[in-house]
């Protein structure tokens, strides 16, 4: 089992279309430079000097990681983490 | 007929062409609508606008449509109602309510933004209208896009208030209770609006749902007789509606119809869902989001998505921010109404019981003209004061009966 990481819309350019794709454990930082390895430029569009950007919402298990610890949440196999632009409802 | 330029990104200016987004595919920035304002200040004057139908589309220059606007013909140009009465309790010199409670046809300013983005809708050619609500919202998109023609699919929390519920219900939508908070909807519906096709008003559609709420400043300025009130108090939920109100004056300046505002924006809050204000009292613009407990559900967002704007806005303007416990809110409702006649819901309550704080906490000034923005129907909050606010006089049907209770009231 892995690391189960949805990908925004505007993200799917980069991941050939995909909605959703395989991670590994590890910190939620360790996660978005491991998908950056595969989809060159990710890291850059959803993080900046190692935080999550301003307009970026990071969900781990539906917990949004500001109630956990933020870029240092642990992910584990068999998680499911998804990235949501911050920018919605209201 | 449109003057709309395209979209763009506030953040890194990135430009993109009028289509269902809403997120800067670079940064993932909010995309905003971009308007030719020298060919609209070319077109727009006070008198076009005051020989134009009460209704929100006469600003309709100032509005991302293309065409002729199709929703809401009968919505918006709620009274600005001089409060003396509630002046004269709070000290102030001169004070309106912008009266939101009656807006056609669901009864809060969720009208004005829904009637914008069913209007794009159709333009965009979508058959399905969808939302992540915390109660008015789903009122409004329940109604007009059931007139509109629209299929509905409307996302609650379930814990929402039972009334609220049947006001949604009525209009036959496809009603789904979450079993989450609102900020669980919301994220829900972010997802859900990746596998379907539809226009989702406060997602994909929010660059043109939003600037709906401007609206509600125009008709501010145009009922001030073309001028901007020194003090503006706003409730924030997302604090969409409190950027969009302080666009509006720059945007009416901007075009020519009044001097530039020197208005100091308000931020009003529960104090059981406050990350905005929290933010301003603290001098610092990172948004913590949080988990809400407050009996003010239609501002219930703990992580909103225009906290950061409305920080900026606020520290612009010179304003400030309060929040207030479920008790105050409570009685600034039973202000209102006792001292008014308007009946407000939750949110009412948060935004009068602010003002009261900044007042006496000195930031906002007594003798400068104020607004206060009353955003939603007492009505349909009902259950928040079952309890608060004493009961009837029970008598026999005898002139006997009704004396002695006639004794009793004057006595007191």
């Amino acid at each position: 089992m892995a690391v189960t990481v949805r990908i925004p819309t505007p993200l799917q350019k980069l991941t050939g279309g995909k909605e959703s794709v395989e991670g590994k454990p590890g910190t939620v930082m360790d996660l978005i430079t491991y998908l950056d390895g595969l989809y060159g430029g990710l890291a850059e569009r959803i993080s900046e000097g190692g935080k999550v950007r301003r307009f970026v919402n990071i969900y781990v298990n539906e917990e949004d990681i500001r109630f956990l610890k933020a870029e240092e949440t642990e992910v584990k196999d068999g998680d499911e983490v998804s990235i949501i632009p911050a920018i919605a409802g209201g | 007929m449109g003057h709309v330029k395209g979209l763009k990104c506030r953040e890194c200016g990135r430009e993109y062409a009028v289509e269902p987004i809403y997120v800067c595919e670079f940064c993932f920035g909010p995309l905003e609508v971009a308007y030719d304002y020298e060919a609209i200040a070319k077109k727009l004057d006070r008198k076009t606008i005051k020989s134009r139908e009460k209704n929100l589309w006469r600003y309709r220059e100032l509005l991302p449509i293309d065409g002729e606007p199709q929703v809401g013909l009968d919505s918006g140009y709620t009274p600005l109602v001089k409060a003396d009465n509630l002046a004269s309790v709070l000290g102030l010199r001169e004070l309106y309510i912008k009266d939101d409670t009656v807006v056609h046809p669901t009864l809060s300013f969720k009208d004005r933004v829904v009637a914008v983005a069913l209007t794009k809708a159709k333009e965009f050619g979508f058959d399905t209208v969808a939302c992540a609500s915390t109660g008015n919202l789903a009122h409004a998109v329940a109604a007009h896009g059931t007139r509109a023609g629209f299929d509905r699919f409307i996302f609650i929390p379930a814990s929402l208030e039972r009334s609220k519920i049947v006001a949604s219900l009525v209009y036959q939508p496809n009603l789904i209770a979450v079993d989450g908070s609102y900020d669980d909807v919301n994220r829900l519906c972010s997802e859900v609006a990746n596998n379907h096709k539809w226009a989702f008003v406060n997602i994909n559609i929010r660059p043109f749902y939003a600037e709906g709420s401007k609206t509600q400043g125009f008709e501010i300025l145009e009922q001030l007789g073309w001028r901007a009130p020194d003090n503006v108090v706003v409730p924030c939920a997302s604090g969409s509606l409190l950027t969009k109100i302080w666009k509006s004056f720059k945007e009416f300046h901007e075009i020519g119809l009044t001097d530039k505002p020197g208005t100091k924006v308000f931020a009003a809050q529960a104090t059981g869902c406050s990350p905005i204000s929290a933010a301003i009292k603290s001098g610092n613009d990172f948004i913590r989001p949080v988990k809400p407990d407050t009996i003010a559900k239609s501002l219930a967002i703990g992580n909103p998505a225009d906290g950061y704007y409305a920080y900026q806005v606020v520290a612009e303007t010179g304003g400030w921010a309060e929040d207030v416990s479920d008790k105050e809110i409570v009685e600034a409702i039973k202000l209102l109404a006792r001292t008014e006649g308007i009946f407000a819901e939750t949110a009412g309550g948060v935004t009068l019981a602010s003002t009261i704080k900044l007042i006496e906490s000195g930031r906002l000034d007594k003798k400068g003209s104020t607004v206060i923005c009353i955003t939603g129907n007492g009505l349909k909050t009902q259950e928040a004061l079952v309890g608060q606010i004493g009961g009837e006089h029970q008598i026999k049907p005898n002139l006997e009966s009704f004396e002695a209770v006639l004794r009793k009231i004057k006595n007191k």
